[in-house]
């Protein structure tokens, strides 16, 4: 009977999210000296989709309750090694493009190994391992250089039938990929359940530890599916820590623009896709509105704590004051 | 499945944790199509047995063999797998997930290695229809159900599993009269269905009703089994009682003192947990609060500091009502109020901190002037401290995680004692720690109450509620339910009022042992 209306608050913070991207996309296109152009939308996406792979991946950790520092470096490491690997010939591309991948999975599956059979706490975990990364991409490229698959990058990041934006299309297949059957999966429900009750979920006989290193695993492979889009949108590898630092942080907002809870066990990758798009957004409307460069990490600051207040006005409903601090 | 044969044993079954014997030598026996009632005080010892049958902790000795077979095991979800499921006192649902993920999570059905949502709606409304909760949607998230209906999910999730054994560890206290009345209807169908129930309630009408067997549990062993129906509740309360051990108890004063009433509440209220409380205490006074362990009176206790929203009645203090509006407010000014907290690790301590430092912080205001710490005031308060309860630590600049449980409890007194405190709240404040320590804090309680305090003494411990009080207060559903007082004040009419028992019964019964 009430189905919708269940549905619906299953999607709320993801259709929220949504909303806060169009209304932002909407104001920043129709300002835009071109207008609602496929041209316009294609710089957009570009610069979109690299944060909402990192978002992805952030949002994977967070859902287990835990928080992944390192996801800006996993993106910085695996952009500098796209940048000596992913070149040649179809043969060899193919192969660095597996390796790039698969080293993003191998950063992931130590961050989560660490985390769980360590038991150590993942905000440490993840600010140490980001640091080996971001240290072995530096030994990778000392200075900015490298090179990429051009026809490749072109094609990946040009648009399909002339107004399709091709990144954007790659942002849905890896959706489709790795986010729907990880949601739908058992150990994806296994990370969920860690990350709203551990004992409960223990007391229910819920693979914890499985489902929390596929999500780590996993979180590693889509900040290197981020790592390697940015090489195909610059043609170089460059370990930049200031950036690699930046991505992490944006990551975060993103997800808590989302809907994505912080606390874990609530929250859609789909929501901190729209979240990255829209905190990008910000930093466009400052362009069409003839800002000043300078004031958008104010204003970024400002709009996301604004987002993020919304989510505090729950513990005005708490009767039992001690259930603040839980 | 002949009926007679058991389907599962424990025998001679031990546990202990760190000092404490949770269990000693511990037998059951457990066959199909039957509904086999466990009875018991808290800390009998019934917890540990199906913590242990449910694979949650393992034994340290003993065996248990299922359809004459032994068996270990090493998580719940083994215990799952050999068809022994459990519906634990404290929730095992996920917050965050909807009943139906809840009720398939640790199976759920699959199709084409992912979740097959349209099996799992299937499965989930057909165990909500066989619990007897059809009213509950499949797609709500638990955590915005209210506690009785989170419990039918809970019902609805275990069998959803199709166990063998089923366990109900108070499965029933948190239901309105109704779903109780179709609970039972539910396991009663179960029982003829050929699973083999085992139902834990402190409810005395509800044994009477269900239970096909009892057995009786005391210190950690079984003391008594018997065929349901065949002993008055009387003779059942006789098995639960009779401990062992006895304490040191100061004496209490001759007659109740004539002092003015410091602390009263008019009809308390909040949420579903406390029910129209009305009680007073006068200054030198030390009044109980007694009955079964989560009956209202933690909230009662966090009531009156000032930590409930939404407070319906009223408090008053020297005959004046106030409004406390934060532990901040109840702890300063003319009220003078102190919280003895039931966790001391969470609520009473910071464990990596020092013992001066957590010794002085709830006394910081009255320590400094202007702002600054007068840390000679505070090292002659802590030296009168550490001296009054004989606190026992290498040195104040350790951390008080390092002091033994008894100490890091002096600790938490010692720290709301700086205040000098008017009325002092304890909130079950020997659990866990020593005997001799325990003693120490009967004696201390008596002392601050003959020096003027008011106290209220939340405790599991009936001997302790009578050694030390003057009168005794018993909860029940969040009401109070009897008041205790002088020659009244026994464990036999503790444990019948605990268990809501008609108070007849139990005059008759103390009246064979007098």
């Amino acid at each position: 009977m009430k189905d919708w209306r269940y549905r619906l608050a299953e999607q709320r913070g993801t259709l929220l999210a949504f909303g806060i991207f169009i209304v932002m996309f909407a104001i920043y296109s129709g300002n835009h000296p071109a207008g609602f152009t496929a041209n316009v939308v294609q710089t957009a996406a570009n610069k979109g989709v690299l944060l909402a792979f990192v978002a992805m991946a952030q949002t994977l950790v967070v859902i287990t309750a835990g928080i992944d520092l390192s996801v800006g470096m996993i993106f910085t490491l695996t952009n500098c090694m796209a940048s000596w690997l992913v070149v040649g010939t179809g043969l060899e591309t193919a192969f660095g493009v597996l390796a790039v991948l698969g080293t993003g999975l191998i950063c992931g599956a130590v961050n989560g190994a660490i985390v769980i059979y360590g038991r150590l706490q993942p905000i440490v975990t993840t600010i140490a391992t980001g640091a080996v990364y971001f240290g072995l991409a530096l030994l990778l490229r000392p200075v900015p250089g490298g090179s990429v698959n051009e026809d490749l990058a072109d094609f990946l990041t040009g648009r399909f039938f002339g107004v399709v934006p091709a990144s954007l299309v790659a942002l849905l297949v890896i959706v489709l990929v790795v986010w729907v059957p990880f949601s739908r999966s058992e150990l994806g429900r296994a990370a969920y359940a860690a990350g709203s009750s551990e004992t409960a979920a223990y007391m229910s006989g819920v693979p914890i530890r499985r489902g929390k290193l596929l999500a780590y695993t996993l979180a590693g492979l889509l900040a290197a599916i981020g790592g390697l889009f940015l090489t195909f949108f610059t043609y170089t590898g460059e370990a930049a820590y200031a950036s690699g630092n930046a991505y992490t942080l944006f990551s975060i907002a993103a997800v808590v623009l989302g809907g994505v809870s912080l606390f874990g066990g609530k929250g859609s990758a789909i929501g901190a896709i729209f979240g990255a798009l829209a905190f990008r957004t910000i930093g466009d409307l400052l362009f069409v509105f003839d800002f000043d460069p300078l004031w958008q990490p104010l204003f970024q600051g400002v709009i996301l704590l604004i987002a993020v207040s919304l989510g505090a006005f729950a513990l005005f409903r708490v009767r039992n004051r001690l259930e603040w601090f839980l | 499945m002949d009926g007679t044969a058991p389907l599962f044993r424990m025998e001679g079954i031990s546990k202990r944790y760190g000092g404490v014997r949770a269990l000693e030598k511990a037998e059951l026996t457990v066959t199909a199509g039957s509904i086999h009632a466990i009875l018991g005080e808290n800390g009998a010892g019934k917890s540990t047995l199906i913590k242990i049958m449910a694979g949650v902790v393992a034994p340290d000795e003993g065996r248990m063999t299922l359809d004459g077979s032994e068996v270990t095991f090493a998580s719940p979800a083994a215990a799952n797998q050999s068809g022994i499921v459990c519906i634990f006192q404290e929730l095992s649902l996920i917050p965050e997930l909807s009943v139906a993920d809840n009720i398939v999570i640790s199976n759920p059905p699959k199709r084409f290695g992912m979740i097959d949502r349209k099996a799992q709606r299937k499965i989930a409304e057909e165990a909500l229809a066989r619990a007897g909760a059809s009213d509950i949607h499949p797609r709500a998230l638990v955590k915005d159900l209210p506690l009785s209906r989170r419990q039918m999910v809970e019902i609805a999730k275990a069998l959803a599993r199709k166990p063998r054994i089923l366990i109900l560890d108070e499965a029933t206290s948190a239901l309105t009269a109704a779903d109780v009345a179709r609970v039972f209807e539910v396991l009663k169908r179960l029982r003829s269905e050929g699973l083999a129930l085992l139902y834990i309630s402190h409810r005395m009408n509800e044994i009477a009703e269900l239970a096909d067997h009892c057995t009786v549990f005391r210190n950690g062993r079984n003391v008594a089994s018997y065929p349901a129906g065949s002993k008055s509740d009387n003779e059942v309360v006789e098995l639960m009682i009779g401990r062992e051990y006895s304490h040191i108890f100061p004496p209490k004063p001759a007659s109740a003192p004539a002092a003015a009433t410091v602390l009263e509440a008019r009809n308390l209220s909040w949420a579903d947990r406390l029910d129209n409380i009305s009680l007073s205490v006068r200054a030198g006074e030390v009044v109980g609060l007694g009955g079964l362990d989560g009956q209202g009176q933690r909230e009662l206790l966090l009531a009156f500091f000032g930590v409930l929203r939404g407070l319906r009645g009223e408090v008053l203090i020297d005959g004046r009502p106030v409004s406390i509006a934060s532990p901040t407010a109840a702890s300063h000014g003319r009220i003078g109020m102190a919280l003895i907290p039931e966790d001391r690790k969470t609520e009473g301590l910071m464990l990596p901190m020092t013992v001066r430092e957590n010794l002085s912080f709830a006394a910081l205001d009255r320590l400094s002037k202007a702002g600054i710490i007068d840390r000679a005031a505070e090292q002659r308060l802590i030296d009168d401290m550490v001296g009054l309860l004989a606190i026992k630590t290498a040195g104040l600049d350790i951390p008080v995680g390092a002091l033994s449980g008894g100490n890091q409890q002096k600790v938490v007194i010692a720290k709301w004692l700086m205040r000098q405190p008017r009325i002092i709240l304890l909130n079950d404040p020997t659990r866990g720690i020593d005997v001799g320590t325990k003693q120490e804090l009967y004696q201390l309680m008596r002392k601050l109450a003959d020096a003027g305090a008011a106290i209220l003494f939340y405790s599991t411990d009936y001997d302790e509620l009578i050694g030390c009080c003057d009168r005794v207060l018993v909860l029940y559903d969040g009401a109070v339910k009897r008041e205790l007082v002088g020659a009244g004040l026994t464990e036999h009419a503790l444990i019948a009022s605990a268990l809501n028992i008609h108070g007849d019964d139990v005059r008759i019964g103390q009246g064979e042992h007098a």
